[in-house]
């Protein structure tokens, strides 16, 4: 469920700086808006489409990636919808806005690159069947029917990548069948990923250019009021075992209490929620990043399947220096599992 | 022993103080012109690059179609090669009382983006809502408050930092108020662009890349005419003020030689002298330039305001009012003044350190002296007009137009001593009586010393003619083109188009021919056209006022198959009726002809209007030129009115539309005239001082004819007689010259500086009133040292046959 509810502050402040309370108050109100509904079949290719009527959404790549000399690497590919009123219109009249984020980092280097476009001139979009989301010269596009096979290209200063993914796994639907909770007090989204794609292409840092392989996990969200009033930030995990299982944890911090839930997935593809409070995570260490403690060393735990974990952040500076900003970075998971995955972390002011 | 010498120097300035004031004053004058000129056209660069830099246009380069407009296409596909650019749509909207122009930026994008949204918030708006209907309108608080009165749905945002007269809206608004849903202006290409793109010119080799700096003053190139037209005036007032800072000198150092012989012969060496004389100037220089420089910055500040109302009506080009101090401006102008000093002081200190120790300080035997540096100056004058002329012939441009009059005039200054002295010998010869004789000859004596001041008043006074010419040609030409242009009896604007539609309804019901003005604005080359489509009616065969054209150009235009362009577009590319013209890919068009369209600084074109309507369906219908009988008029609008919600400046009858344009005419010249009158004064100035410096100089010539006993009232009257004979013969030597530079100004330089060439027509009573206007300015200069003369005592003409001189 990673990503920015900051997307809508961060449409509406196009100039200025982000502001803690120009977002929090964003979730609670949606008018006119479509909201998500329990009991929603998600149906595809349809839904790999945007949504025009609710107003946010993404499409959210992060990978973990190897390269020839073992060194690791991350790469981020996201794409963010913001509308500013429901539905859509052609051309300037569209009220869809559209925000990328990219970025690759190694364990000393961490690039990133932002993109905005308006909806309903070309310039960004995502089209359903075949699938294809762009904005500038950022792309993520079919090269089959559906999203089992796609490559990804972004560049920006600096830094640039063109990957091949194939998916071995079925999609997942999180929550209740896509509905997933946000809040006790029902906030909710539909979420969907595809966690299981095999990964190979060419990743270029200041260095130059370097053969790559890992794996890749696609998250696709879409909701109008996802946070509730008292929330003021997250920690996102997505965690690969090398055993072939999956987790999907979320801590959403709120003042009345965190609100914490996820998906355990099995090997075979086979998706279980998780009770709110089953999954823990405590931090152990924290650093400094551009001004801000943040915990870059994490202690995560699922007791009834047995997870009890360590991760650390490959770069502790994975810092998002975009609009608005936010930690997010690949991961290395040792402890009763082992494994790689993607960390993310907003609302550190 | 320098300070001894300092002060004996120094002493000659208490003996003559009205020389030391001739001098500043010169000094002065010619300093305070030309910096005028100069802090007019400082403020006015400044203001055309704080507009480019207020609405973002700056720092970037910009990605300009050669023909037509950018497709949105074009634009995605340009990002989606990975390169960063803001698109831009710029237009006109007539909101209910007025146009505006309107700059309309993609908010996410685009440079301005921060200033804008900071505004909004101020306002208490969330920024992001002015991408969403009804919009929001930002413009500098002046302009604001008349959007705010020409419309109300839209809300407006006042911001300071924008330019007066533009409205700045997101692209969604901005394309719905210009009908233009799916083309932009222009590109900016942004700052931040990553490495490896493809260049531009293969992905868009129809987008011709203007730099940054060609962006930022496409104003300033322009007015760059309207700036040059200026540093001439400001270079000619220099020259005439130097005239007489030359003459003042050269006499001051002749009035000194006495003192000069006396203080080399108790040992100042002549180094020591010629740098006192110098280091006097410098001060001199300085001093009188400080305070030509105060005099410059209030003339400058008066004539800001019409320059601005000159600006904005030719170019539409944005002038603030104020006038700011800059220090560079003073240490130019300084600079001038100094330099100018020692220029026309050189010829001065150059003879002072070449002169003999015991150089006596005799009356110069100034005719035979004269008559060669006459032939000299005759030659080079000769030989500059005939320089000048060949300029013309092999360089182009608004630089050889003006290098061509600066020879001219300059060159009819030097021949002119020669020509008044060749008339004088002629005069001589018709003399019988001795008296006559005298008069014919002292007057050639005098000559040398009163040259200068003639050079200066042939200048002001041909200035003049020349000047007065055009603007008096111009005017009617202008005038008669009027007449044929607006045609139509009554003008009518709808508030919108649905009131434009009823009204085009409502005409056709009751029978009234009403013309529709409709129009789409794109680009050719780069550069703004306009193209308007018209209806096949008799009015335009009739009254349209043509150049040159095919002969069955208005069938051809009907047709669809040809366009009118106007002279500007067709000096500006050479066309000629016959020659094809693209108006967009794959819109090419026979030119049938071409028209006159004065005091519009942009290419327009005229095609039916059908052929227009097939290209951009959506353009506004909201402008109508009614045809009616005179005596209906009065009627018309009354029922338009009563129909028709509309105000009152809304419908306008011919008369008021042809005041209206004559009243932006008038004020075009306003500047012009200011500088004549003001180079004229400086001329009347130069031919007093000279004639006052003279004074002196000349009692030892009219001493013997007084002792002859001839009487000192006649002596006087003598005086006014020679100033006048002078002057007469300066004005008729300036008027062929003065012609000559009317036809430059008219056939050359306008023709660059604006695009249209005009016929040349002759006002002979003006030449009349400017004859008689340096007749009386030869009166006033010759009035003072006649009434002295007059009351002299007799003492000091009997002193003449005692003292040496």
């Amino acid at each position: 469920m990673n990503a920015k509810f900051f997307l809508w502050a961060a449409a509406a402040g196009w100039a200025t700086t982000a502001q803690p309370q120009s977002y929090a108050g964003l979730g609670t109100e949606a008018e006119g808006f479509a909201i998500p509904q329990p009991g929603t079949q998600l149906s595809f290719p349809a839904d790999h489409g945007p949504h025009p009527d609710f107003r946010i959404e993404w499409w959210y790549l992060t990978a973990n990636l190897e390269g020839p000399d073992d060194a690791d690497y991350g790469i981020q590919w996201t794409l963010f919808r913001s509308a500013l009123a429901p539905g859509e219109a052609d051309g300037w009249q569209s009220p869809q806005i559209w925000m990328a984020h990219a970025a690759a980092t190694s364990q000393d280097q961490h690039l990133f690159a932002e993109r905005i476009a308006r909806g309903g001139v070309g310039q960004a979009g995502v089209r359903a069947a075949p699938f294809e989301a762009w904005i500038d010269d950022w792309q993520m596009l079919s090269t089959g029917e559906s999203l089992e096979n796609i490559s990804l290209s972004a560049a920006g200063n600096g830094f640039s990548y063109d990957l091949n993914l194939t998916a071995d796994g079925p999609l997942v639907l999180h929550g209740d069948a896509g509905y997933s909770v946000k809040s006790a007090s029902g906030q909710a989204s539909h979420y969907y990923s595809q966690p299981h794609y095999q990964i190979s292409g060419t990743l270029e840092l200041q260095q130059g250019p370097v053969k790559v392989t890992g794996r890749g996990w696609l998250d696709r969200e879409w909701s109008s009021q996802p946070l509730a009033e008292d929330q003021s930030g997250w920690d996102w995990f997505s965690l690969s075992f090398d055993s072939g299982g999956k987790l999907m944890g979320f801590v959403l911090r709120g003042e009345s209490g965190d609100f914490t839930s996820g998906t355990w997935i099995s090997p075979d593809g086979t998706a279980e929620p998780l009770a709110p409070g089953a999954f823990q995570a405590a931090p152990l260490e924290y650093s400094d990043v551009e001004g801000r403690k943040i915990p870059t060393r994490w202690q995560t735990s699922l007791p009834e399947k047995g997870v009890s974990v360590e991760v650390q952040a490959l770069n502790p500076q994975s810092w998002m220096g975009t609009s608005f900003s936010y930690w997010e970075g690949p991961v290395t998971v040792t402890g009763s599992h082992s494994g790689t995955g993607y960390l993310e972390m907003t609302g550190y002011e | 022993m320098t300070g001894a010498a300092l002060l004996a120097i120094l002493s000659h300035w208490r003996r003559h103080p009205l020389q030391l004031a001739t001098l500043i004053l010169g000094i002065a004058l010619a300093t305070g012109l030309w910096s005028a000129v100069q802090a007019i056209n400082t403020e006015a660069r400044a203001s055309y690059a704080r507009a480019a830099e207020q609405l973002g246009t700056a720092g970037a380069d910009r990605l300009i179609p050669e023909t037509g407009m950018i497709p949105l296409g074009q634009y995605a596909a340009l990002r989606r090669a990975g390169w960063q650019l803001a698109p831009v749509l710029e237009g006109t909207v007539r909101f209910e009382r007025q146009s505006f122009d309107i700059m309309g930026v993609d908010l996410l994008q685009h440079p301005l983006a921060a200033a804008l949204s900071e505004a909004a918030e101020h306002d208490g708006v969330p920024p992001l809502d002015a991408l969403l209907p009804p919009g929001r309108l930002f413009a500098h608080p002046e302009t604001a408050v008349l959007l705010q009165a020409s419309q109300t749905v839209h809300p407006v945002t006042a911001l300071a930092d924008l330019p007066r007269g533009v409205a700045v809206a997101d692209i969604s608004l901005a394309s719905t108020l210009l009908r233009r849903p799916d083309s932009l202006s222009y590109l900016l290409v942004l700052p931040d662009q990553r490495p490896g793109l493809s260049p531009l010119k293969e992905l868009a080799p129809e987008l011709r890349l203007a730099a940054a700096r060609s962006a930022a003053s496409d104003t300033a190139r322009l007015t760059d005419s309207f700036h040059l037209n200026l540093t001439a005036f400001g270079l000619l007032a220099f020259a005439v003020g130097l005239f007489i800072v030359q003459g003042t000198i050269a006499l001051s150092i002749e009035q000194r030689r006495g003192m000069i012989r006396t203080l080399r012969s108790l040992g100042v060496p002549m180094q020591l002298l010629t740098g006192l004389f110098a280091a006097e100037l410098a001060v001199v220089a300085l001093a009188a330039g400080a305070a030509g420089l105060a005099g410059g910055f209030v003339v400058a500040a008066a004539l800001l305001p019409d320059v601005s109302a000159t600006l904005a009506g030719l170019y539409g080009a944005p002038v603030d009012g104020g006038l700011s101090l800059r220090p560079g401006w003073a240490i130019s102008g300084l600079a001038m003044a100094l330099g100018g000093t020692f220029l026309a002081g050189s010829q001065a200190l150059i003879a002072l350190w070449r002169m003999p120790l015991l150089a006596a300080p005799a009356t110069r035997a100034r005719g035979q002296q004269a008559s060669r540096s006459h032939i000299a100056g005759a030659v080079s004058g000769a030989l500059l007009i005939a320089g000048g002329f060949l300029v013309l012939n092999i360089f182009q441009g608004l630089i050889a137009g003006f290098a061509f009059l600066g020879a001219l005039m300059l060159g009819a200054a030097l021949l002119l001593p020669m020509l008044i002295s060749a008339g004088l010998r002629f005069g001589a010869r018709l003399a019988k009586r001795p008296f006559a004789e005298w008069l014919w000859a002292d007057t050639r004596a005098q000559l040398p010393g009163m040259s200068l001041a003639l050079m200066a008043l042939l200048l002001a006074l041909a200035a003049n003619v020349g000047v007065g010419t055009m603007v008096s040609s111009f005017r009617l030409t202008f005038t008669g083109w009027l007449d044929q242009r607006l045609f139509a009896e009554v003008y009518v604007t709808a508030s919108s188009d649905d009131q434009g539609a009823a009204l085009a309804e409502w005409f056709d019901a009751k029978g009234i021919t009403a013309l529709p003005r409709r129009y789409s604005d794109t680009r050719y080359q780069g550069a703004p056209l306009r193209i308007y489509g018209v209806t096949d009616d008799p009015a335009f065969r009739q009254n349209w006022p043509l150049l040159d054209a095919l002969p069955d150009a208005w069938d051809q235009v009907a047709g669809g198959r040809a366009v009118m362009v106007n002279e500007q577009l067709a000096r500006r590319y050479g066309i000629a009726p016959g020659s094809l013209l693209q108006l967009e890919p794959g819109w090419d068009l026979t030119v049938a002809g071409i028209y006159s369209d004065y005091g519009n600084p942009n290419g327009q074109v005229m095609v039916s209007l059908p052929s227009l309507l097939a290209r951009a369906p959506g353009i506004p219908n909201r402008h109508f030129g009614v045809r009616v009988a005179p005596e209906q008029i009065s009627i018309l609008i009354r029922d338009i009115r009563e129909q028709f919600d509309l105000p009152r400046e809304n419908i306008t009858d011919q008369a008021t539309a042809k005041a209206r344009s004559l009243a932006v005419f008038e004020r075009t010249f306003v500047v012009t005239a200011a500088l004549n009158l003001l180079t004229l004064g400086v001329a009347g100035f130069a031919l007093l001082t000279s004639l006052l410096t003279l004074w002196n100089q000349r009692l030892p010539q009219l001493a013997p004819v007084w002792a002859m006993g001839l009487t000192r009232r006649q002596l006087a009257r003598t005086e006014i007689l020679r100033s006048l004979l002078l002057a007469a013969v300066t004005a008729v030597l300036a008027l062929p010259l003065g012609l000559v530079l009317a036809w430059a100004l008219l056939s050359v330089i306008n023709v660059e500086a604006f695009g249209w060439k005009l016929p040349m027509y002759l006002f002979p009573l003006d030449w009349l009133r400017l004859f008689l206007l340096a007749l009386l300015a030869a009166v006033i200069a010759a009035a003072l040292p006649a009434r002295r003369l007059s009351r002299i005592d007799p003492a000091e003409l009997l002193k003449v046959f005692a003292n040496e001189r």
